[in-house]
């Protein structure tokens, strides 16, 4: 442990923490406080503990999700969608058997687990949060290091609730500027992205900071940490702060009463200290930032909603990157994106399907229609967030629009429900990742914000989402 | 875990960057607990629009029908954290990767599953890069872990770095598992010392009356 006065960044005071050994690999052996399961990875790690005649170590501290192969029809149950049955089943009969509480379909607070986690205070500040999905990283939106890892390393944390890494270098991303109507955490992803390229995170872990980090409503963060493995770094996060602990206090799995008031004590304390060195700092302006879209097949292609789509580059392996991009997608260079005609419209996943996501998107369609030719979803991120949803009338306003209203799940995301686009379809989504084929065969993903996505949706068209809040 | 040091075999070039886990594994439509990871590998990048395998794509190749390494570009291996994406490599045979660069999570992966993952720098990597397409599959290439060096057809030797612990962890085929468990007295240890200074995460228990009402 590290006991010397020297400045410490959060990263670092987290880490020591959790510490607990060098394995003579000289890897560090890190404890995880809480491990959230799904699905599509955990059966097979069940399968080989249990070949290895291994226990599971802390099935308290773990907890299981249904989430990356339910269908979203309504009334669904596990043999709507036939391919997924055997995972839910395997996942089912696994937790059981280790003692794992599961959120299993039909469950009130089934769901994503980036999403659902969260919600339940299953995510503590100043915690290590490891779940098989390159998305953990969304819990750093309260002040937690999410550690999304493999299936060798999930088995590895179920038999040792620990992980073994290395340690990464610490990086701080100071975001400059504030936000302007229409223009969300999603967009601030983006931009990171396509100032700095999917690789900047390499090795590091992101602190983000800033006037727009502290701005962020407590699910922005969510949103904007949930990107951070799309810029290439594994764990990213925010220093926590009174939202976060207002956000956090009485959910069900919390500390209460004087337990609660210790926790806070000890997480006012996390911050990166006023001097602690940086390994690599960066800086991003997102002063007058419009709404982001990605054009091409990594989320560095990237340009606002008003800019028109890349000129190719002289340079020949650029040039041929961008060539392959464009083709794929079916778009020209040096022409406007706002009018390309979209098939398609997705608002869902761990990025931006939380309440706040959903009301934006319903306050812009509300009392308008999708556009002809235009299939549109809405998957809430959990249950709870749909019923509370339901509860706002946001499902009557989308369902009268046009929209499909679904059960929650990933879904589109990553189409490991079957729920996938055709080849060719034009597809605006609210997800993560836009690389070819993720929603299916030949599908062409434009990734953008709920409220871009919800104009999209109306328009028939790439659109400003702007447009239509003015005229709200 | 089997133990590594020496691999030779062919080499196949697949020299684009940023190949993503989604291309070198892509879920397939059909999902299934027990997949066929021979059958996954560069599923789409092998297939032409009407799904026939393009004769011309380099896996397809005969020279290249059961390569044991592969040479790629930049940040091999990004997005999804997949681990699929090693095991079809392994399951065409492949045990070397040798790249540019390699996206963090993959590498991990690569140890965990014993694949030597081989990052060069840019002039070592051309030189590699050249000789591989020269050779087309026609000569072999052999990688030493103990020696740390790639031999093969056009060249002199080519050093490679890597730490000692990783060299170590494939030489000896550790038990990732096992090599931890050593540890458990300070495993145990941390949980008691944890249980004293932040009990709240040593425990996850519910509230009471906190189950949502439907
Ligand atoms: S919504 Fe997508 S990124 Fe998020 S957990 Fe599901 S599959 Fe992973």
């Amino acid at each position: 442990m590290n006991t010397s006065q020297k400045p410490r960044t959060m990263f670092d005071r987290i880490w020591d923490a959790h510490y607990v050994a060098t394995r003579i690999d000289g890897r560090d052996l890190v404890y995880i406080d809480r491990h959230v399961l799904h699905d599509l990875h955990a059966p097979h790690a069940f399968e080989k503990l249990a070949s290895a005649a291994r226990a599971v170590r802390r099935p308290d501290l773990t907890f299981s999700m249904q989430d990356h192969t339910v269908a979203t029809k309504p009334g669904r149950d596990e043999n709507t969608n036939p391919d997924g049955a055997h995972f839910q089943r395997a996942m089912r009969e696994g937790s059981q058997r280790n003692g794992i509480r599961i959120f299993d379909l039909g469950d009130p607070e089934q769901g994503i687990s980036h999403v659902v986690a969260p919600e339940l205070g299953l995510v503590l500040p100043g915690s290590m949060h490891a779940v098989p999905d390159s998305h953990a990283c969304t819990v750093g939106g309260l002040g937690a290091i999410g550690l999304g890892c493999g299936t060798s390393e999930l088995e590895h944390i179920l038999a040792t609730q620990t992980i073994a890494l290395k340690r990464p270098k610490t990086m701080r991303i100071w975001l400059d500027g504030h936000l302007r109507p229409g223009v969300g955490a999603k967009d601030v992803s983006l931009k990171i992205i396509a100032a700095l390229g999917t690789a900047v995170g390499r090795g590091y872990a992101i602190e983000f900071a800033g006037p727009i980090a502290q701005a962020l409503s407590v699910e922005a963060r969510l949103t904007l940490c949930n990107m951070t493995i799309e810029m290439g770094a594994r764990s990213g996060f925010i220093a926590p702060d009174d939202k976060v602990f207002a956000y956090l206090e009485g959910r069900p799995y919390m500390p209460r009463g004087a337990e609660w008031e210790m926790a806070r004590a000890q997480w006012l304390g996390l911050a990166s200290d006023e001097h602690a060195v940086f390994d690599k700092e960066h800086r991003v302006d997102c002063g007058d930032l419009a709404p982001q879209i990605t054009w091409g097949t990594d989320q560095s292609q990237t340009i606002s909603i008003t800019e028109k789509l890349p000129a190719l580059p002289q340079e020949a392996d650029a040039r041929l990157k961008m060539e392959r991009a464009f083709a794929y997608m079916g778009l020209e260079p040096d022409t406007p994106v706002q009018g390309v005609k979209v098939d398609r419209v997705f608002i869902g996943s761990c990025t931006n399907a939380r309440l706040s996501d959903l009301r934006m998107a319903a306050s812009m369609v509300k009392g308008k229609r999708v556009h002809e030719g235009v299939t549109a979803m809405v998957v809430p991120g959990s249950t709870s967030v749909k019923r509370a949803a339901e509860q706002e009338g946001l499902d009557r306003i989308f369902k009268e629009a046009g929209f499909f209203w679904g059960e929650s799940g990933c879904s589109m995301c990553a189409g490991g429900n079957g729920d996938r686009g055709r080849p060719q379809e034009r597809i605006v989504s609210t997800t993560n990742r836009n690389f070819e084929g993720r929603q299916g065969k030949g599908v062409r993903t434009h990734l953008a914000g709920p409220e871009l996505a919800a104009a999209c949706a109306l328009a028939g068209h790439i659109a400003d989402p702007r447009d239509y809040l003015e005229r709200a | 875990m089997k133990a590594f040091s020496t691999i030779t075999g062919i080499a196949v070039p697949f020299l684009e960057d940023d190949v993503n886990t989604d291309q070198i594994a892509p879920i397939p439509t059909k999902r299934s607990l027990k997949p066929d990871y021979r059958e996954m590998f560069f599923h789409r990048a092998r297939r032409l629009g009407d799904d026939t395998l393009n004769p011309d794509q380099v896996f397809n190749r005969p020279q290249f029908a059961s390569p044991s390494i592969l040479v790629a570009g930049r940040n091999f291996g990004c997005g999804s954290s997949r681990e699929g994406a090693v095991w079809t490599m392994q399951a065409v045979g492949i045990h070397v990767l040798i790249a540019r660069s390699i996206a963090d999570l993959y590498r991990e992966n690569c140890l965990q599953n014993g694949l030597l993952p081989i990052e060069l720098p840019d002039d070592k990597a051309s030189d590699i890069e050249q000789r591989v397409s020269a050779a087309n599959g026609r000569a072999p290439f052999t990688v030493d872990l103990v020696t740390q060096m790639i031999s093969g057809p056009g060249g002199a030797d080519i050093h490679f770095d890597i730490s000692a612990a990783d060299r170590m962890r494939l030489l000896e085929g550790l038990d990732d598992i096992g090599l931890s468990l050593k540890h458990e007295a300070a495993i145990a240890a941390f949980e008691s010392n944890m249980k004293q200074t932040s009990p709240w995460l040593q425990r996850a228990l519910r509230a009471p009356g906190t189950e949502p009402k439907i």
